[in-house]
């Protein structure tokens, strides 16, 4: 990531800014997820310190900061991959101090990964379709018989993994192995993953990290379409500026670990701290 | 109290042989992250070739002393196994490059049927002695303290006492010079230590080397007290759990396992065994490195893996 | 030309996701099932079945076993051949101690046996992975080793240290002949293969798969980690103990301890590696592979040192044969490290073409 574009973008987003309206039209909800004094360290290293931010149902809320600020780290606290040593998070009113991985799964919590963490030895359809289990409910027998309710359970979910397919047009590729595709059709079947799991918030990891133009801009129109379609909540860690300030709702910003900024784009944008954190003087 | 201090220390003294074939493995581990299945077959192809090589070494050339037979055969059978160390790097290692654990270790027993085989065809599968001159009569001490003494075998102190050596030696080597220095940074990640210029190939030939030299001397000790035969390979199965608790990547773990697993071995069988029908000292090794490993994964001293997702 | 898909459209998801889609592998396995079922015990010998097809079949349940647990769920485990004496020793109780117990039940009760004793051993595998595991696994290898050696319980309290079944039948067919004994072992291998390719192209299969690949990733899906990774050691060691108990019920009649000792679990693992990791059809290539070599070697040796004017003993021979097994399985691993299934696949690849360049 080259800091000083990032500026020059915020300085040139700044100027624009003052001809566009600055919402985005969306109707946000209540608050679905609090995350409260979050603080995570590995050893003496601290990846977070005292985060506090909330994400309000329907939003795009984005998670921006420079490499190695604890993004990452913050959504795999969400996820119940790290363990923070304090703090609490909240959805839809239940708190927890430590989450559990299949527990954030089933409360509807999905997420797509930085460095894609797909199965590589199975196919794209394969790999879609293990989003799908947690809501498989034939037993090990039944589905060694494959007959009648197995078969048919099985039939159910491939008619809703193939309309994710064709959502994300990666229909010639269903039954590639994963690991033969290039990186950008591996970040939709990512997306893909994440979207069988019928998600009421999705939290995406830098999903166009290493794309073209082109390619941000169809990831862009899934994430906005899925946002838009089923008012999936998203929460979003992105580098591109442009991408960030024009769909988000609400941005946080993080810098070693720490929350430096918080609210709409416009509001970010100016703040003093942000800039400096992009600009890279001496901390 | 007594015979419990002899059990001990018998204990002791077997988990320092232990300790010597588990440094094979933890070398090899640490330098190449191969977990060498074959060290086994390395030390019954060492102790082979010794014990071999001295008969014939006097018959070849006249002379009759049997230290010059020892020493020359120890040389001979020293090159041997360097000969052996380079051509596995060549043959295998090279090309299995980068491929997963299981495909490594599948290699390795590959490389131990074929040591076994090759051993056999040239030095013959009965049973050979090796005599290099190790005390076999037991000695009594501590008279004094306990009733009777407490009788210790002269030829297992003399073998921890060599095992114990080579330990200390094989430490320094690794902590204080530079070779040693690339022996770890190949083991943490080949690709990365070779893009900053270390010598793969290399570093793996003198490792397997170094592992032949211990293996060449712990089959020595073991072929002197056992007896040169094919159950020698299966040495290496008895070793495994001292490497587990320990842990893989660690040599003052293989020295401290060795020492816990002899002395769990021993006293279990004698304690214990009676109670369940006898002959546990084949499993209760590996059953006690099972329980360490539960609650210590990564084993004593080893190096906890964080994944990055 | 001859293998080419096109035309072969599939109109709806239940054709799609049928075991063999393309129709001339249907017709391949139509074919595999017709020559296995009528026409080899119609013309093979008597030796060629106790000696290889019997072998070979019951070796491939056990390396099917073994490949669901080490190619599937990624899972290293160096105690196969404990899971097939605790299914053999199981299988051999029920049916000696229970009064008019059939085979089939005595078999599948050996068979549940085996998997709580890998359910029990292959809980190691929540806390460990790797080469730690693999060595647990051994110690599964010894503690049966020596149970089934020094506990008399366990062997009916036979004075000898060995045990044997005779006089089984099936239905009141005696299961005496070579070819009785052959189709025995067909039916429970092609009835078990069924279920096990179910298995794996299922949910659980995928669950499998998943955690070999990336279990963070899966336990983010949702997947628990010990329920996968349980049921597969439990789906895994009860097929491996089916296999046990047929490896000691109809090839060897009578046995000891030593026959499932940790040779054999090695040469279940060389089977999965060589016959290919995560293929069912992989199990099978492998099994041939490894129950072949031997007797082709013992065939082939002397006679190519006769051919030199040399002379090879027997323990000669047995000494070679160590020697080329170790190379071969070294050269197989540099050359095609995801086995014969992988060889087979790209040969089909490029059938999909031929006669055409491209």
């Amino acid at each position: 990531m080259n800091m000083m574009t990032d500026a020059v973008v915020l300085e040139q987003q700044r100027q624009t800014s003052q001809e566009r309206p600055a919402t985005t039209g969306r109707r946000l909800g209540e608050v679905v997820l609090d995350v409260r004094n979050i603080s995570l360290a590995f050893g003496g290293v601290k990846a977070l310190t005292d985060i506090s931010f909330d994400v309000r149902e329907h939003e795009i809320r984005a998670i921006i900061g420079p490499n190695g600020a604890g993004k990452s780290s913050m959504l795999n606290c969400i996820n119940g991959v790290y363990q923070p040593q304090q703090g609490s998070i909240t959805f839809r009113g239940k708190t927890f101090s430590h989450m559990k991985s299949r527990q954030v799964a089933q409360m509807g919590i999905a997420r797509t990964f930085q460095n894609l963490a797909l199965f590589k030895g199975m196919s794209v359809l394969d790999n879609i379709m293990t989003g799908r289990n947690l809501r498989i409910r034939s037993n090990l027998l039944l589905q060694a018989l494959r007959i009648g309710p197995a078969e048919r359970e099985e039939i159910r979910h491939r008619e809703y993994v193939e309309r994710i397919i064709d959502f994300l047009e990666i229909q010639a590729y269903r039954k590639t192995p994963v690991g033969q595709l290039p990186y950008g059709l591996q970040k939709r079947v990512d997306l893909g993953r994440a979207l069988a799991m019928e998600p009421q918030v999705l939290l995406l990891d830098e999903p166009m990290a290493g794309m073209n133009l082109e390619e941000k801009q169809d990831m862009c129109r899934f994430v906005l379409d899925v946002n838009d379609e089923f008012g999936t909540t998203v929460v979003l860690i992105e580098h591109d500026m442009g991408v960030v300030m024009d769909i988000s709702d609400r941005v946080v910003v993080l810098d070693y670990g720490k929350k430096i900024g918080d609210g709409p784009p416009d509001a970010v944008r100016s703040n003093p701290e942000v800039i400096k954190a992009y600009l890279g003087t001496s901390h | 109290m007594g015979f419990f201090l002899e059990t001990l220390l018998g204990g002791l003294m077997a988990g320092m042989l232990y300790s010597l074939v588990a440094l094979g493995f933890v070398l090899i581990f640490k330098a190449s992250g191969v977990f060498n299945f074959a060290q086994g077959a390395m030390v019954l192809f060492g102790a082979l070739a010794m014990a071999r090589f001295a008969e014939w070494i006097p018959g070849w050339t006249g002379i009759e002393s049997k230290a010059f037979a020892n020493v020359a055969a120890f040389l001979i059978a020293g090159a041997i196994m360097f000969a052996v160390a380079w051509l596995v790097e060549y043959l295998v290692l090279r090309h299995l490059v980068n491929q997963e654990g299981a495909t490594l270790l599948m290699a390795t027993l590959g490389i131990t049927y074929f040591l076994e085989g090759v051993g056999q065809t040239f030095f013959g599968s009965s049973i050979y002695k090796i005599d290099i001159g190790m005390p076999k009569d037991p000695v009594i001490a501590f008279e004094n303290v306990f009733q009777g003494g407490i009788l210790i075998n002269k030829e297992d102190l003399y073998a921890a006492i060599i095992a114990a050596a080579m330990v200390a030696v094989l430490t320094v080597f690794f902590q204080k010079t530079s070779t040693g220095r690339a022996l770890r940074a190949v083991a943490d990640d080949h690709q990365a230590a070779q893009s900053i210029g270390i010598p793969l190939a290399r570093i793996w030939v003198i490792v397997w080397c170094v592992a032949g030299v211990v293996a060449l001397v712990a089959g020595m000790i073991w072929g002197s007290k056992l007896g040169v035969q094919f159950s020698l390979a299966t040495v290496a199965l008895r070793a495994l759990p001292v490497v587990i608790l320990g842990g893989l990547t660690s040599v003052p773990g293989a020295i401290i396992g060795g020492l816990i697993i002899g002395v769990g071995e021993k006293l279990s069988e004698v304690y214990i065994g009676p109670l369940v029908g006898g002959g546990i000292e084949i499993w209760f090794a590996y059953v006690l490195a099972l329980g360490f490993l539960l609650f210590r994964p990564q084993g004593l001293f080893g190096e906890k893996i964080i994944d990055r997702v | 030309m001859l293998y080419r898909e096109n035309g072969q459209f599939k109109t709806s998801y239940r054709a799609d996701q049928q075991i063999f889609p393309i129709r001339q592998d249907r017709i391949a396995i139509i074919l595999l099932l017709v020559v296995a079922f009528a026409v080899v015990p119609a013309l093979a010998s008597d030796y060629f079945f106790r000696a290889i097809l019997i072998p070979f079949l019951i070796m491939s349940l056990a390396a099917l076993g073994v490949n669901i647990l080490v190619g599937y769920c990624g899972q290293i485990s160096l105690g196969s051949g404990a899971f097939m004496a605790v299914g053999a020793y199981g299988a051999y109780n029920f049916f000696v101690r229970v009064p008019d117990m059939p085979l089939v039940p005595a078999i599948l009760l050996g068979g549940l046996c085996a998997t709580a004793f890998g359910i029990l051993f292959g809980l190691p595998s929540l806390r460990v992975r790797g080469l730690y595991l693999a060595v647990a696994t051994l110690a599964a290898q010894f503690f049966a080793d020596w149970a089934f050696l020094r506990v008399k319980w366990l062997l009916n309290d036979s004075p000898s240290g060995q045990v044997g079944v005779s006089a089984l039948q099936v239905f009141g067919q005696p299961i005496e002949s070579a070819v009785s004994k052959y189709w025995f072992c067909l039916v429970l291998l092609t009835v078990i293969a069924l279920l096990a390719k179910n298995l794996v192209r299922s949910a659980i299969g995928r669950e499998w798969m998943a955690i070999r690949d990336m279990d963070v990733a899966a336990a983010v899906i949702g997947i628990r980690p010990m329920y996968a990774k349980l049921s597969a050691f439990a789906v895994s060691s009860f097929i491996v103990g089916v296999a046990g108990a047929l490896w000691a019920f109809v090839y060897l009649g009578t046995w000891e301890p030593a026959a499932f000792s940790v040779d054999v679990s090695f040469r279940l693992l060389f089977m999965v590696i060589i016959g290919g990791l995560g293929s069912i059809m992989g199990a099978f290539y492998g099994a041939a592979f490894i129950v072949v070599l031997p007797i082709f070697l013992n065939q082939f040796l002397p006679a190519l040192a006769s051919t030199f004017g040399l002379e090879i003993s027997t323990a000669g021979v047995s000494h070679a044969e160590l020697m080329i097994f170790g190379a071969l399985i070294v050269w197989f691993l540099v050359v095609e490290p995801h086995g014969l299934a992988r060889l087979w696949s790209t040969a089909k690849q490029k059938l999909r073409l031929w006669p055409f360049p491209h």
